[in-house]
């Protein structure tokens, strides 16, 4: 059985919502979207490691791969018109990347509620970010399994 | 005291109510007079915040025109205290926009007019065409004196319509504005859309498809009269008097369609069916047709 433990990663992200009044979560959540890094160009053709990510309203993708030393590296790429999405993507990239694959596995699925933006963002946009965490720890199972 | 029209555009003087669209030249020249408001609405919450039209405010649907609990539009108390908010009166001109070809600014538009807000009129091509169009687009923050709208009671009588209503209506014209793929039943969910949860995939019986994106034009505003004229009236057969329902999965494509086919061809009998297809399709014993054709009104 799973036991789920939330990484300091994103706890410290989690907490940095919740110390912000709800009025300016939104704020900071543009703050993430502005800092998603473009996916390396290592990866430009390998597209059977990019996974469409159908929960969300935009064109979002993700890759996610272990390197050798055993560390998993998130990417994500949406468009600039999708804030939001980019800000969720951008989240998980900062908390995932460097965990170990156990660490991402054990991510409370439950995560993207958690941080204090379900109501100033909608239940609805949340399940975007919900699909993108599944998605990931799907992926980061194939790669070790 | 009400703003003039929008004579500019010789598009605009060919439809129904022209005063219902303003053109981009038009409302950059009047950014910032007394008497007009400036409201962005989009899908994507943070969009308002990457960049706005100067002096614009943001109005979300989901979190702000919706009530939070149960599944309804906010009252005429919500709606005071929402507009008084954000620094609109009850006799300002309301300018809307937003992204996805004002999709959200049509539906915003349409929950404005169900409390009797007068004078709301939509940017013709939405957020995209504006700054396509090089217009200026600010990240400084709006700040309004706030009003003392009034309290309105909210009238679901003659632009919306509930599930009973429709269930009375079937044989009148009834439009399906979905993916053709949600409207026979291949999926719930428009391409690329997450499942907002309908356990039936097809369509109302009767309802005729007309995809709400075959009324916009390749410069992302609406087609000029008489293409909508072929689409609505030639090829699916309305006509004046007609009381026609539009639906898709919860009622924000079809507000476009509904801003269409009341204000730019001047249909009167139009409404809006708000629970759309996450209630039908999730709705003990209604009748559904699936496949292609419109199907007939259960005996």
């Amino acid at each position: 059985m799973t036991t789920f433990v939330l990484p300091d990663s994103l706890a410290e992200i989690r907490d940095e919502f919740l110390e912000l009044p709800e009025s300016d979560r939104l704020q900071l959540l543009l703050e993430f979207s502005n800092e998603l890094p473009d996916v390396p160009e290592r990866y430009e053709g390998h597209s059977e490691l990019r996974e469409r990510v159908v929960e969300c309203q935009s064109p979002v993708y993700i890759i996610v791969d272990v390197d050798e030393e055993g560390r998993v590296a998130m990417h994500a790429t949406a468009p600039k018109e999708a804030p939001t999405t980019r800000g969720f993507a951008s989240i998980l990239v900062q908390g995932i990347t460097g965990l170990t694959p156990e660490a991402v596995l054990a991510i409370p699925d439950d995560f993207p509620q958690s941080i204090g933006l379900t109501r100033a963002v909608s239940p609805l946009r949340i399940a975007g970010m919900t699909g993108m965490l599944m998605r990931a720890k799907r992926q980061v199972a194939a790669r070790v399994g | 005291m009400s703003v003039e029209f929008d004579t500019s555009s010789p598009k605009f003087a060919e439809y129904a109510q022209p005063g219902r669209l303003v053109t981009g030249e038009w409302l950059e020249s009047r950014l910032g007079e007394p008497g007009i408001v400036v409201v962005e609405s989009d899908e994507d919450v943070l969009l308002y915040e990457t960049g706005h039209i100067p002096g614009a405010v943001k109005v979300d649907w989901h979190t702000e025109l919706n009530d939070p609990i149960v599944r309804d539009y906010v009252d005429g108390e919500g709606f005071a205290a929402l507009l008084s908010g954000k620094g609109i009166s009850r006799d300002d001109t309301v300018v809307i926009y937003g992204d996805k070809n004002n999709w959200w600014a049509a539906y915003a538009l349409w929950v404005f007019s169900l409390f009797g807000h007068d004078d709301v009129r939509l940017l013709d091509g939405g957020r995209d065409k504006w700054i396509a169009e090089g217009r200026p687009i600010t990240t400084d923050a709006t700040t309004r004196a706030a009003t003392d709208y009034p309290v309105v009671i909210r009238d679901d009588s003659t632009l919306r319509a509930y599930k009973e209503d429709v269930l009375a209506h079937l044989g009148k014209p009834l439009i399906d504005v979905r993916s053709p793929e949600e409207y026979d039943g291949s999926r719930t969910t428009a391409p690329a859309y997450p499942d907002e949860g309908a356990l039936r995939a097809g369509h109302i019986p009767t309802a005729k498809s007309v995809p709400w994106a075959r009324a916009v034009a390749e410069d992302g505003g609406f087609k000029p009269r008489a293409e909508l004229d072929a689409i609505y009236r030639d090829e699916v057969g309305l006509a004046d008097g007609d009381e026609i329902v539009a639906y898709c999965r919860i009622g924000e494509r079809s507000s476009h369609t509904w801003f269409v086919l009341q204000h730019l061809l001047g249909f009167e009998g139009v409404r809006n069916y708000d629970g759309s297809w996450t209630e039908w399709g999730s709705a003990v014993r209604v009748p559904i047709v699936t496949g292609a054709e419109p199907g007939d009104v259960p005996a």
